[in-house]
């Protein structure tokens, strides 16, 4: 198979083990079968603390797979590649750096001339609306604001393959539709493919061309669903039709499961 | 009685009422605030008068003894000779920068090692192992008794005080800058290598400007310590310095030269700590004001 025809993401028995601080070990993630097409938008649900975040880690290359292999475009991965976009849970945005400085800063590191950086930094902070804030600093921003100054830092690397790890789990829930609607218009011309991790599984139908639902921990892949619906989607209005219900009745019948494991897992812990 | 009560003229009137007091509220409490702070001046003020005062008058009144223990008006005295006719090892001003110089420069070798040195072992694990156990042992020598060895090893002149500025800034210095290297946000390092930082970048641009409130605070302390250390060299031996006018003044019985120096001595500290919080003012402007100092 040739790089070109390759899909953009490829797991293939993947698996990660941590050596804990007391020195057990702890199995995040095992047998990984995953594909990815390239410009297909993947969102992975699962129950929390499963390890769906390990799965992302393992595809950035910030984390090595213990067994099996992973394969961006064809190629092994070995260490961050420059393909990879990756949105976190948290803000990761530098907090000593302006609105600006933080778009500029991943052409910077990857040797793009300052001009240039600044003006194609410019240019998505212009499509996510924050052109007014360049100078200012993070902490004057809102989590919204912070997300989209993330998004453009993010964007303007021109990432092939994009991961988010629950990136608008810390918003209110009506910044949260509008950042998902915001996030389909960015991605639309990009091409790129993504990877979206949430506990979410409105949120997932409503993103996504593909959910797959991932087991109680140690996670592996239970089930992966063809979400059908037509795009472009608005957030707020696919949630209400008739298909959006049968598809989540669906998934939630699998899904609903691994969620009831884990809970009474959780429930054994404390007792 | 039972039903909604008829709007009456008052319950009509009361939300005016309200937007007229608002402007007089906060004009009153912006003038409590004023009120208070004036309070704490005048009792500051009144405090160091009550002190200085019954110091002055137990003195002179020989409930305590002035020949060891001085008083304000003589300390001043012995300033205002010192600045007006000089002191016995030349001008006042002279002594002053040459013990600045001593800790100042004793300050920067000991601020740049110990940053250097505490960032390389806090991203360099195999550097922190290796290293660890020696710079602990080091740690716990009583470093103060160095200073009579600098005087052996480097004479009288400047470079002895320097090096015994430096041992005493370098310890906090290092294990703040280790501290804040080892504590960086683990997702700021990630994000910055996904974005594409190399190591190198990594260091410069993520974690020396996170680590940089932990070191700020060591600057603070640590000026101090290299006030310290240049004093006690200049006074185990010295040609000049406020050291060594405090040796000298103890030497010929004078309480109050050795008090003069410990007050110029003061004044010098707080000048330095005000130069270190404006320029950290500058440092920090991208840290929300409502939170750290």
């Amino acid at each position: 198979m040739s790089a070109d025809t390759s899909p953009a993401i490829e797991l293939r028995g993947a698996g990660k083990i941590f050596k804990t601080p007391s020195g057990g070990l702890h199995t995040a993630v095992r047998d990984l079968d995953l594909t990815v097409g390239r410009g297909e938008f993947v969102a992975v649900v699962g129950p929390t603390g499963c390890g769906k975040s390990t799965t992302l880690t393992l595809v950035s290359g910030l984390e090595e797979p213990t067994e099996g292999e992973v394969l961006v475009a064809g190629e092994p991965v070995r260490g961050v590649g420059d393909k990879v976009g990756f949105v976190f849970q948290q803000d990761a945005t530098f907090p000593w750096r302006t609105v600006l400085s933080n778009v500029v800063a991943g052409p910077r590191f990857r040797g793009v001339p300052k001009a240039e950086a600044k003006e194609k930094a410019r240019a998505w902070l212009a499509r996510v609306g924050l052109t007014a804030f360049e100078d200012r600093y993070p902490h004057q921003l809102s989590g919204g604001q912070r997300k989209r100054v993330a998004l453009a830092a993010t964007f303007v690397n021109d990432p092939e393959i994009l991961l988010m790890d629950e990136p608008f789990s810390a918003l209110d829930v009506q910044t949260r539709a509008l950042m998902s609607d915001e996030l389909m218009e960015l991605w639309a011309g990009t091409g790129a493919s993504v990877v979206f991790v949430t506990h979410d599984l409105e949120e997932s139908i409503a993103l996504a061309d593909k959910v797959v639902v991932m087991t109680a921990g140690p996670a592996t892949v239970k089930q992966v669903f063809d979400i059908g619906l037509p795009r472009p989607r608005k957030v707020e209005e696919v949630r209400l039709e008739p298909q959006f219900v049968e598809i989540y009745r669906e998934i939630w019948e699998s899904l609903g499961e691994e969620v009831r494991i884990t809970r009474e897992r959780g429930a054994a812990h404390v007792a | 009685m039972s039903g909604v009560p008829p709007m009456s003229p008052e319950v009509l009137s009361s939300p005016v009422a309200d937007t007229v007091k608002t402007p007089d509220r906060a004009h009153t409490r912006a003038r409590a605030a004023r009120r208070r702070r004036a309070v704490v001046a005048a009792v500051r003020v009144l405090l160091l008068v009550v002190v200085l005062g019954l110091w002055e008058a137990l003195s002179r009144a020989e409930v305590i003894d002035p020949f060891n223990f001085s008083m304000p008006s003589q300390i001043w005295d012995q300033i205002w000779t010192w600045i007006t006719h000089g002191t016995a090892l030349g001008s006042l001003g002279e002594q002053i920068w040459y013990t600045l110089h001593e800790a100042l420069l004793g300050w920067v070798f000991g601020v740049v090692a110990g940053v250097v040195l505490g960032i390389a072992l806090g991203r360099i694990a195999l550097l922190a192992d290796v290293l660890g156990p020696y710079i602990k042992v080091l740690n716990s020598i009583p470093r103060i008794v160095l200073a009579p060895i600098f005087v052996i090893w480097f004479g009288l002149g400047p470079a002895s005080k320097v090096a015994s500025a430096v041992v005493l800034v370098f310890f906090p210095v290092f294990f703040n800058a280790f501290q804040g290297a080892r504590e960086v946000d683990r997702n700021l390092v990630a994000n910055a290598r996904i974005l594409g930082a190399s190591d190198r970048r990594v260091t410069l641009q993520v974690v020396i400007p996170s680590a940089t409130s932990w070191i700020f605070t060591s600057l603070h302390v640590s000026f101090g310590f290299a006030l310290i250390g240049a004093i006690v060299g200049e006074y185990i031996g010295a040609t000049k310095g406020i050291g060594l006018l405090v040796a000298q003044s103890q030497g010929t019985f004078n309480a109050g030269g050795v008090y003069a120096a410990m007050v110029i001595l003061a004044a010098v500290a707080l000048v330095a700590e005000g130069l270190l919080t404006f320029a950290e003012r500058r440092v920090f402007r991208w840290k929300p004001a409502d939170s750290g100092h």
